[in-house]
């Protein structure tokens, strides 16, 4: 990981940013309240909180997309009025987000120059803006063919386009929303040391992210967010992941996991050569052969989009394998075949999906009726040929107090539980019927950090009770404190498995990219 | 007749039966491309020949009947807009609503104004369009091969003709060449690059219908004005859709929307010369059968024959900024 850097460099003068009494409601939500921030020139600032605490909100107000409604923006000292991005980037400020702003089909220069295209017929543009471009690609050494189709690159590259986006705009200072969500652990390293060149260049970034060690490895300063409102500022070298998070989260938290060894017993699902096809008829998983053992959690790494998603689709028995079988306790369970998503919930398959809300549960639906989502056939659920909500009312509460979902009202629209207690919901649902084998996708994308600890605690639990657990995460921290083995995708393909006592973030970030495990533990050898 | 001349002729009947299609399907590629979806061409297309002809009456110029037309239909385009871009709602049914809609109004309005059950009346040589001879035409008629392709093939047609194909590569030009193709572009592939770009995705938007407006507009005076001598009820006929059905089997491309438009006015052509002819082996040919090719070759040519036409990205989508 990326060195720290000392905060002695970083004695600044005149802030590049400063914001005062930044205020905004949507409707009943509060959520930037009387928030007050500097920047310093010439500094990477990161600004961390939960998912909800204000973070975007606050940087869409900085960049325009949103007016607040009260409070003044000072950009170099001099008071802005931000009406919108074209004012965000007459002052200087650049902006990365997160879901891309790319035409997908347009080359790079066509994506560089949209909105600054130098004259009404693109050809006396076209040619400065290309010199241009290769200057500031020698500058900051980005490495992107400005004739490649935008939609061609890698997400990693992808993201350096924004970044000669903002830089060909003239942007000093930069702000990146969640930049590493979706790079492997090397290309954040890349983007990383991007950053730490434009700030030797004297450029100012603002990085927002809700990762504690991105924030410790690449910041000068930190400024953290809970529930709207900024709660403290610190100097990276002068503060810890633990005093972050309590900060974060408004109390302590445990960030390690603690769990026993695994007493692995029996294989309970076995899946052979299995092969899976999207709706284009493009093979996203390739001959996937492994097995999962009661009392143990296989965890399957992988940068998003590199076929994870298809194989627990396929498992759970909500998308067809092409080829292969797949076997639950020596029975065939091959999803296609006559086998579909109910038949595997009968023989003890409980799956919570990636996408929580496409495909977990329906937000307008009530907590109670989303909580016998797909077991509404159940006997204990009917009375008569009716559904009994007595009976579901009941199994419902009991769900939300084993669970801890707040607030225990099982007549609550779903929508209006934050995400950590939807996601309680759904893991209560699926785990409380007890299966012999839990599918788990992104058990804690969008949830806080309370809530994660607790979702892994009975993640934890279903292992240590004897039960299967195929665990799929982006997110390599989880799927290195979870795990008892890992496998690792990419392309579609299971590169190699590691065991969680051997695994680091080096090895699996090249596997992750596609690099052979052997010559992975061989360069992290040399290393 | 000779083959050769009756080839000619049959590709002489083709550019006339293609280049309302031509000017329709640039009008559709126009909306589309910028995320605006235009299933209103062919209520348009009638707004536009309704207007074309009784204006062309009532002022004696077919000039002035076109600029009617192209108001009227820039109308029905802004009217498109405020339902589907402002106001975000269904752009199939607002489409849909406009066809219904002018289908009806056009009758209404006619059989108003004229009482001759929703035509217009008959327009004078001065207030049509009028074929365009070459120099030299008639002069050449009798050289061999070159000299009826000069005189026949070429030459004779009214200016609508050579406006719509020369239409394609000035849209080619607009679309691929200049800034505002860029953005219009942009603005149907990803609407969030061009607002974060400091652009006006509605604004940018509106134009686009607008310039779709012009073109059709003009394809509906073509109808009344220049190949017809009055507005006829109805009388676009499903070409709407088949301009429509080119740009998607073009790929939203303007050269090969037009290659598509060609072949169905080739159809079309052929659908006329083949009336009641009887070929050998064959017998007499069933000219529905020919009519309905266009379609037919539309549903089996997309299912797979000319490779996945893929629609801009933001297509049907009115924009929101997320939160």
């Amino acid at each position: 990981m990326h060195q720290m850097h000392g905060a002695g460099e970083t004695g600044a003068v005149q802030p590049a940013i400063e914001l005062r009494g930044i205020d905004k409601r949507f409707g009943a939500v509060h959520a930037n309240k009387e928030i007050d921030l500097k920047v310093d020139k010439g500094t990477i600032h990161g600004i961390v909180g939960e998912n909800g605490a204000g973070k975007s909100t606050l940087m869409s107000i900085l960049y325009g997309f949103y007016q607040a409604d009260a409070g003044t923006i000072h950009v170099d000292g001099k008071l802005c009025e931000i009406n919108g991005s074209e004012d965000a980037i007459a002052v200087g400020i650049g902006m990365v987000h997160q879901h891309f702003m790319l035409v997908e089909t347009f080359s790079v220069l066509e994506n560089v120059i949209l909105g600054v295209e130098g004259g009404a017929v693109l050809r006396d543009g076209v040619e400065k803006a290309r010199e241009e471009l290769k200057r500031l690609e020698r500058e900051y050494s980005l490495n992107i063919d400005p004739d490649a189709i935008v939609g061609d690159l890698s997400v990693g590259l992808q993201q350096r386009v924004e970044i000669l986006k903002a830089l060909y705009r003239g942007a000093e200072i930069l702000i990146l929303d969640e930049p590493t969500g979706v790079l492997t652990p090397q290309e954040a390293d890349h983007l990383f040391r991007i950053l730490d060149t434009l700030k030797e260049q004297g450029k100012t970034v603002v990085l927002i992210t809700h990762k504690l060690r991105e924030i410790m490895a690449a910041t000068d300063n930190v400024s953290v967010m809970r529930q709207g409102a900024m709660v403290a500022h610190r100097k990276t070298a002068e503060t810890s992941p633990e005093e972050l998070s309590e900060l974060m989260v408004g109390r302590k938290v445990l960030l390690r996991l603690e769990k026993g060894e695994s007493n692995p017993a029996a294989t309970v699902l076995k899946v052979d050569n299995l092969c899976v096809d999207n709706a284009q008829g493009v093979r996203k998983v390739k001959n996937a052969t492994f097995t999962v053992r009661a009392g143990e959690i296989v965890g399957i790494a992988g940068v998003s989009g590199n076929g994870q998603s298809e194989l627990l689709e396929a498992l759970g028995g909500i998308r067809s394998a092409s080829e292969g079988t797949v076997e639950l306790n020596r029975q065939d369970v091959t999803a296609g075949k006559g086998v579909d998503a109910a038949e595997l919930r009968r023989r003890g398959v409980a799956h919570v999906p990636e996408d929580r809300h496409r495909m977990a549960m329906v937000t307008a639906f009530s907590a109670k009726e989303a909580a016998i989502l797909g077991y509404e056939d159940d006997p204990a659920y009917q009375k008569g040929g009716l559904l009994d909500w007595d009976a579901i009312s009941a199994a419902t509460a009991n769900m939300m107090s084993e669970f801890d979902v707040r607030p225990d009202n099982p007549d609550l629209k779903a929508a209006n539980f934050s995400g950590g207690n939807q996601q309680k919901l759904v893991l209560a649902r699926e785990i409380m019927r007890d299966p012999e084998l839990l599918l788990v996708g992104q058990p804690t994308r969008g949830v806080d950090i309370g809530a994660i600890e607790f979702i892994h605690k009975r993640i934890v639990a279903m292992r240590d009770a004897g039960k299967a657990v195929l665990l799929v995460s982006v997110e390599l921290d989880e799927i290195m404190s979870l795990a008892d083995r890992i496998l690792v995708m990419c392309d579609g393909a299971i590169i190699g498995e590691v065991a969680a006592s051997e695994a680091n973030e080096r090895v699996l970030g090249l596997m992750m990219a596609g690099v052979d495990p052997n010559e992975a533990k061989a360069a992290e050898g040399q290393a | 007749m000779d083959t050769f001349q009756l080839i000619i002729l049959l590709l002489d009947a083709t550019l006339r039966t293609s280049t309302p299609l031509i000017l329709a399907a640039l009008a559709g590629m126009f909306s589309e491309r910028s995320g605006t979806i235009n299933l209103a061409l062919e209520g348009m297309m009638l707004g536009g020949a309704f207007s074309a002809a009784a204006v062309a009456f009532y002022v004696g110029s077919p000039w002035v009947g076109l600029l009617a037309a192209i108001a009227t239909t820039i109308a029905l385009s802004l009217l498109h807009g405020f339902a589907c871009i402002t106001h975000k709602g269904n752009q199939v049914v607002s489409g849909m609503a406009i066809n219904i809609l002018m289908s009806g109004l056009t009758a209404l309005v006619g059989i108003a104004l004229f009482a001759q059950g929703g035509k217009t009346p008959a327009l004078d040589k001065g207030s049509r369009f009028q074929p365009i001879t070459f120099p030299g035409a008639d002069a050449v008629q009798d050289v061999p091969v070159l000299g009826l392709i000069y005189s026949e093939l070429l030459s004779g047609h009214n200016i609508l003709v050579y406006v719509a194909f020369l239409a394609v590569p000035a849209a080619w030009w607009v679309m691929y060449r200049t800034r505002f193709g860029l953005r219009l572009r942009a603005v149907g592939e990803n609407p969030g690059a061009v607002d974060t770009a400091g652009i006006g995705v509605v604004a940018m938007r509106y134009r686009a219908v607008i310039c779709s407006g012009v073109l059709v507009g003009m394809s509906g005076a073509y109808l009344s004005t220049a190949q017809g001598a009055s507005f006829l009820q109805d009388m676009t006929a499903g070409k709407g859709y088949i301009a429509l059905a080119a740009m998607v089997f073009g790929k939203w491309r303007p050269f090969p929307a037009l290659a598509a438009c060609l072949l169905f006015g080739f159809l079309d052509a052929a659908a006329t010369r083949l009336q009641g002819v009887v070929l050998p082996g064959i017998g007499e040919v069933p000219v529905q059968l020919v009519q309905a090719l266009p379609y037919i070759l539309t549903v089996i040519l997309l299912a797979g024959f000319i490779g996945r036409a893929i629609p801009p990205k933001a297509l049907g989508r009115a924009y929101v900024k997320e939160r």
